[in-house]
């Protein structure tokens, strides 16, 4: 009994250190509390796999009550937000390229013409499918269109004619469609609308993920190789050696991160040599222009870690900071899910991540052929992140032990 | 020399009668009412220390007396919350970068890189004091100080004595004209001890200033000037032999059974300061020698704590240093101490 109440002793003793230690570590005690909630709200709110109100084009080459009563009708389905009307194909497919709309929609010259005379005009549907899972929900809400559009609103426009009207799927069409959905009757009233998933035909899942688990990888080693070696200096006591020395702030951090410049290179380099082969990814666009966007993606991250090491105080919250850091970085930025399937605030929050631009810039280069002036689109986002956060590090590192 | 000025004033510190006026060029130190507060707590409490050209000084002190945040703040690596201060005629709060191409600083822990080895290590302090013909004065530095056959050995697998070795290497690399060395032989043998303080003999007879801070009284010896301080405050400044006699302190040396008994007795003597035991003696320490000497006399009598024998003997450094902190510490003390 004596040898029990000892050690239930000892046990009480350790556990009141343990806790008394948690509670001075302010920042642990922190990280404990807001990453469940932030997971909780995060995956919660945010994360959604059929996401709506997707920034759609129209080139309308017929202004007619069929063209009106079909925007109509997509916009109601809320899986299309007519965000923009192009009157030429190049500028609309420039939109696409930048990643401004994921879905142009053309509407032929006399269509209206067309569907009176009995014959089948084609409403092209042009997706953007470098992220196949944002665009599937809104190609499958396509297969009701006509459905939809013959039984509520043609009925009106042609009532006398479209007494027995009926839909079908037809599988082939032109050489660009994937699938095409056929509106038809019994009288000679129909019409086509033929969805061309740009840029990945074959719906490859790899096309997707790679492209982004490259900046992925390169966010999740870096901020913590470069957060971690500066407070490991601090940890071991060389830091009071560090300073004693004629070295000004920005030497030393120039210092600390260009070796994790070149790792995270090296990393690019890798990830392109085994993926582009292993799964015959595309590359459309010029090496050059991905590592100079990888580059830029590599300084960002190292100027988040260097801002982490200067607020943290041990190696342990700089991998707890790193890990709230990922967090947005995997869940808010189209890796993992559709960013426009999230609340407009998240939306916000991915817009100032590196990696939400990042993602755009390798599904770009790699699947569009993205290059010059549309790399300008999403590079300086990244340029502006870097630049600011660098500012914060050097202002917040530690140039004395005080 | 451009000199900032903190707000609060200077009070006149303990030791500041015993400063001797100096050519200002001759002073590579020269503070005045440093001050550095953790809180509520006052870790250096208006401090002033001169250290002049080719001097090893020593500063002293008990462990937390503020000797390390001394010396941080020396070196610009802590700035303190009031007092100024120059070293090498640079103003330790606004021209730190200057201080330190010229200053050697040796950490109390060794705060070299460990995954590096011995020459991994010069290299890299000879490239960031961007030093002429790096490989020839590594090569000459280390060959001083016997590291050469330890050079491509990893750091982290020396000895104490090889480490503390490396550190004064790398402050000697640059040919520094001042070494701030802080502690640098508390973790060391004996035998690495009694080298490492003819180097810094050597060195400081080739000009080289340091200022060496320790806990171990015998260290003191070796200085040329010393520096007491404790609670944060600068209580003696001088050689050895000035401080002992300015405290006018005697030391009796007793021998007697039952000593611990007996220095409880002694303490509680209004004449008696201290009674210590070093080994089978006490040293007993005071100011009045008659008094003294009668009171012992007393004891000789005693039945449970008796003295045997008792003589005068030379009143240490340490004797000195002791008394110094208990007066300080019992003057600070609300209740007050012995009168």
């Amino acid at each position: 009994m004596n040898r029990f109440r000892q050690s239930l002793s000892r046990i009480l003793a350790i556990f009141m250190k343990e806790t008394i230690q948690l509670r001075r570590d302010r920042v642990t005690f922190i990280m404990i509390i807001s990453i469940p909630v932030f997971q909780l709200v995060l995956f919660g709110y945010v994360i959604n796999n059929d996401p709506r109100h997707l920034p759609t084009a129209v080139l309308v080459g017929d202004e007619s009550r069929f063209t009106r009563t079909i925007l109509s009708s997509l916009r109601n389905s809320e899986y299309f937000d007519l965000t923009e009307r192009f009157t030429s194909h190049e500028s609309a497919e420039t939109a696409m390229m930048r990643g401004d709309i994921l879905f142009i929609i053309t509407i032929p010259p006399n269509f209206s013409r067309d569907i009176l005379r009995g014959e089948t005009p084609s409403i092209l549907v042009e997706a953007d499918a470098t992220d196949s899972v944002t665009v599937g929900g809104a190609i499958a809400a396509l297969n009701q269109l006509p459905q939809q559009l013959a039984l509520k609103d043609f009925e009106g426009i042609l009532g006398q004619n479209n007494s027995g009207i009926s839909s079908r799927l037809s599988s082939s069409a032109a050489p660009l469609t994937e699938s095409s959905v056929h509106s038809s009757s019994s009288q000679p009233i129909s019409f086509e609308v033929r969805v061309h998933r740009k840029y990945n035909p074959e719906v490859i899942t790899q096309y997707n993920i790679v492209p982004g688990l490259i900046g992925v990888i390169l966010t999740l080693t870096l901020v913590m190789l470069t957060a971690l070696a500066i407070t490991r200096e601090r940890e071991r006591g060389t830091m009071e050696n560090l300073l004693s020395m004629p070295a000004t702030p920005l030497e030393t951090l120039y210092g600390k991160i260009t070796p994790y410049i070149l790792i995270g290179l090296l990393q690019v380099t890798f990830i392109l040599v085994i993926a582009i082969p292993l799964f015959k990814i595309p590359f459309e666009g010029k090496l050059w222009e991905l590592y100079l966007s990888a580059f830029l993606l590599i300084l960002a991250n190292l100027t988040v870690g260097v801002l982490i090491s200067s607020v943290a105080r041990s190696q342990l919250q700089a991998m707890q900071m790193t890990i709230f850091w990922f967090l947005p970085n995997i869940l808010l930025t189209g890796f993992m899910f559709p960013i426009a399937g999230m609340p407009i605030w998240a939306q916000w929050i991915s817009r100032i991540i590196p990696l939400t631009y990042f993602h755009h810039l390798m599904r770009g280069i790699l699947l569009k052929g993205m290059t010059g002036a549309e790399l300008w689109h999403d590079l300086w986002p990244i340029l502006l992140f870097t630049t600011l956060t660098m500012f914060v590090a050097v202002r917040t590192y530690r140039r004395t032990l005080d | 020399m451009n000199k900032s000025t903190l707000s609060e004033k200077n009070p006149m510190s303990h030791a500041e009668s015993n400063y001797i006026s100096h050519p200002t060029d001759d002073l590579v130190i020269d503070v005045h009412g440093l001050t550095k507060r953790y809180g509520k707590h006052t870790v250096v409490d208006h401090l002033n220390m001169q250290v002049r050209r080719g001097e090893i000084s020593g500063f002293l002190g008990p462990n937390g007396s503020g000797k390390t945040t001394s010396l941080r703040m020396m070196c610009g690596l802590i700035t303190p919350d009031a007092g100024t201060g120059t070293c090498f005629g640079y103003d330790i709060l606004s021209q730190r970068e200057a201080i330190k191409q010229r200053v050697g600083y040796m950490t109390q822990k060794f705060s070299y890189w460990e995954d590096l080895t011995v020459l991994e290590n010069m290299e890299f302090v000879a490239r960031m004091y961007s030093i002429p013909d790096r490989r020839r004065a590594i090569q000459q530095a280390l060959r001083e100080l016997g590291l050469e056959s330890h050079q491509y050995q990893r750091t982290a697998t020396l000895s104490g004595g090889w480490k503390q070795r490396l550190a004064l290497a790398a402050c000697l690399l640059r040919k520094t004209e001042l070494l701030l060395l802080d502690e640098p032989t508390a973790a060391v043998d004996p035998q690495a001890r009694r080298e490492f303080w003819d180097e810094l003999h050597r060195l400081a007879s080739q000009g080289v200033t340091v200022l060496v801070s320790t806990h171990l009284m015998d260290e003191a010896e070796r200085c040329h000037r010393l520096s007491y301080i404790a609670y944060g405050k600068l209580l003696a400044f001088g050689t050895a032999q000035q401080i002992i006699e300015q405290q006018k302190l005697i030391t009796w040396s007793v021998r007697g059974s039952n000593l611990a008994l007996l220095s409880e007795r002694l303490k509680q003597e209004p004449c008696i300061q201290d009674a210590v035991i070093f080994g089978a003696d006490l040293h007993v320490i005071g100011f009045d020698e008659s008094q003294i000497h009668q009171t012992l006399e007393k004891y000789t009598k005693e039945q449970l704590c008796t003295i045997e024998h008792y003589m005068i003997i030379r009143t240490t450094v340490e004797d000195v240093f002791i008394y110094l902190m208990k007066k300080t510490h019992e003057a600070s003390a609300p209740t007050g101490g012995k009168p």
